[in-house]
């Protein structure tokens, strides 16, 4: 029993420290970053902030906030990631909504029209050709439209309809006069919110975070999402185009540079840091609806 | 007839819902199945001004330029490269991160922990690039200058810059980035595990580590097998957004993976059909892999996409 217990202590300390360095890999980079963005550039350059802020200062964001691309990206992404998330949303629960009736005629063959896309496409120099005939190379659209359905995101909900929503509860109301759509506002949608809201936030940090179509189809810098001018000014630039990508005309570019890019960083981040832990408890329900076929 | 009624049933109950499955159809077809037609464009040689259906046939050609062009072997062995050490580097950690966090007997201590796991997955594929190129940069990162005081380096490694170490950083801030999100399926695996069998190893007298090896281990295994097989089956599907990031001249020789280089082929060289080629190659290749590894699962595990 002594021996028992003993090894048992030592398995909690493995599991502690694991944890502990779990949370300090995961977490350093993070603080780092938030330190970085208010201490003085200097004490960046030469590694005086190694953890806490240095001389703290919000320089860096007064000027984040006076760069015109850094507010007309942010403007855009916010557009992009509203409309396309309303447009993901509507589009997705009118397709889950059919595919989830036990007796509809014509469903598996939609479904099979549906799943098989997830594995096959016509790939990236198609779907950019597709995307200039419809003529919408430079039009928001392009950004929004071509993704308007993401085939895992319709799996979860048509999961869910099906197995989370009581059958009874939908046949119920058929018997009562209620018509199909009737039954999906009254019944079905006010049953899956948490369903809902993951696929809601699963989309919205799709477009939030996406940079790929907005390259691919936009040409005017006034349409540019954040994304794009965030790998304008983070990783494409020297110096040099760093001034005029930000409008700093400074001599001391490579001072501001040093902590303006924390600054950056942060400000795209952080939306997204702050509205995920508040519908953390649904993720598991979440996956598991993608894992189950069906 | 039986048919015909029961249609006429069919419509008649959910007529509006196959009106709501217009629209989705009408998108399915336009930017979906039309691209694939697009692909023909591989097999002929494009003329803008002759159009997808009016360009000459030239059979096979690209794809033969494409295997005889000394260019494109490397790209092949850098896909499959870089697709095998995230298999093989990025696959345990999620695990490894969900079997701790079943350790963790505080509910509060378990939740915070997930939360801070999951944050680097709500962050940008640039974003993440762009501080992997700040913290690493060889003069003014924070990463070398601990490496220079712990000795390791005498004055800073060109971590982003150079070639030598662009697998290296693709693989550890992949981890960093989706280790935690990816926990989540073995976390709900282990939730599901049945309690009794912990009472009866306690009774036993087992202790943790032999409960973990004797309980847990094989309670996660068949999700641990499935999530195994479907990776596996992705190896040649390097995404294109963080290797595209992270690539500069000076790590091309290693960087350049199939998706990259037929972007660059396609969108900035301006050859689609040469690119539409070779992305036919890896989409080919990819499904065919994607049905091998099913048939596997099926026969080992009675587990399927499909």
């Amino acid at each position: 029993m002594q021996n028992e217990n003993h090894a048992d202590q030592r398995f909690q300390a493995v599991v502690n420290v694991l944890t502990v360095l779990i949370a300090v890999i995961t977490l350093y980079p993070l603080i780092y970053v938030l330190s970085a963005s208010i201490s003085a550039p200097a004490h960046i350059l030469s590694g005086k902030v190694w953890l806490w802020p240095v001389d703290i200062s919000f320089d860096s964001y007064r000027r984040v906030f006076s760069s015109a691309n850094i507010v007309i990206g942010y403007r855009n992404t916010i557009l992009y990631a509203a409309g396309g998330t309303l447009l993901n949303m509507l589009m997705t629960i009118m397709a889950a909504y059919p595919l989830s009736m036990p007796d509809m005629k014509g469903k598996s063959f939609v479904t099979v029209m549906i799943t098989f896309t997830m594995f096959f496409s016509g790939g990236m120099i198609p779907s950019y050709i597709n995307v200039k005939d419809l003529g919408l190379l430079d039009s928001p659209l392009s950004v929004i439209l071509p993704g308007a359905i993401n085939v895992t995101n319709l799996l979860i909900l048509r999961n869910y309809f099906v197995n989370s929503v009581p059958a009874g509860l939908r046949e119920a109301a058929a018997i009562d006069g209620c018509s199909p759509l009737g039954t999906l506002f009254k019944i079905v949608l006010p049953l899956s919110k948490s369903i809902l809201i993951v696929v809601t936030l699963y989309y919205f940090v799709g477009h939030w975070n996406s940079y790929f179509e907005a390259m691919l189809y936009l040409r005017d810098q006034n349409k540019y999402p954040l994304q794009v001018f965030l790998r304008q000014i983070l990783l494409l630039s020297q110096m040099g185009d760093m001034s005029e990508t930000m409008g700093v005309d400074d001599i001391n570019t490579t001072l501001i540079y040093a902590s303006l890019k924390y600054a950056i960083i942060v400000v795209s981040a952080v939306p997204l840091l702050v509205i995920y832990p508040l519908v953390q408890r649904f993720f598991e329900k979440g996956i598991m609806m993608g894992a189950i076929k069906g | 007839m039986n048919i015909k009624r029961s249609w006429h049933k069919s419509l008649t109950k959910y007529w509006q819902l196959y009106l709501l499955l217009i629209p989705v159809i009408a998108y399915f077809i336009l930017f979906k199945y039309k691209p694939m037609l697009g692909i023909q464009i591989a097999f002929r040689n494009y003329k803008l001004r002759r159009g997808m259906w009016g360009s000459e046939w030239v059979h096979l050609k690209h794809f033969e330029r494409f295997f005889s062009s000394y260019n494109s072997w490397p790209v092949i062995w850098n896909t499959l490269y870089l697709g095998f050490l995230t298999l093989l580097f990025c696959f345990p950690f999620p695990i490894m991160l969900a079997l701790v966090f079943n350790e963790l007997k505080n509910e509060r201590m378990r939740k915070t922990m997930q939360t801070i796991t999951y944050a680097p997955h709500f962050i940008s594929t640039i974003v993440v690039v762009g501080m992997l190129m700040a913290m690493c940069s060889p003069s003014t990162g924070i990463v070398n200058k601990l490496l220079i005081a712990l000795g390791i380096t005498k004055d800073g490694l060109y971590l982003m810059g150079s070639g030598r170490y662009f697998r290296l950083m693709y693989i550890l801030s992949g981890i960093w980035k989706d280790a935690g999100w990816n926990a989540i399926i073995f976390i709900s695996a282990l939730a599901a595990i049945d309690q009794s069998l912990y009472e009866a190893a306690r009774v036993d007298g087992a202790t943790r580590w032999q409960q973990l090896l004797h309980v847990t281990l094989p309670g996660i295994l068949p999700t641990v097998v499935i999530m195994l097989i479907l990776e596996s089956g992705k190896v040649l599907n390097i995404g294109f957004e963080k290797v595209y990031a992270m690539q500069t001249d000076l790590n091309l020789n290693v960087s350049e993976v199939i998706s990259t280089y037929t972007y660059k082929i396609g969108l900035e060289k301006l050859q689609y059909d040469y690119a539409t080629a070779i992305g036919l190659f890896n989409s080919v290749i990819s499904f065919i892999m994607l049905l091998a590894v099913n048939t596997v699962s099926k026969k080992l595990t009675e587990t399927s996409l499909w």
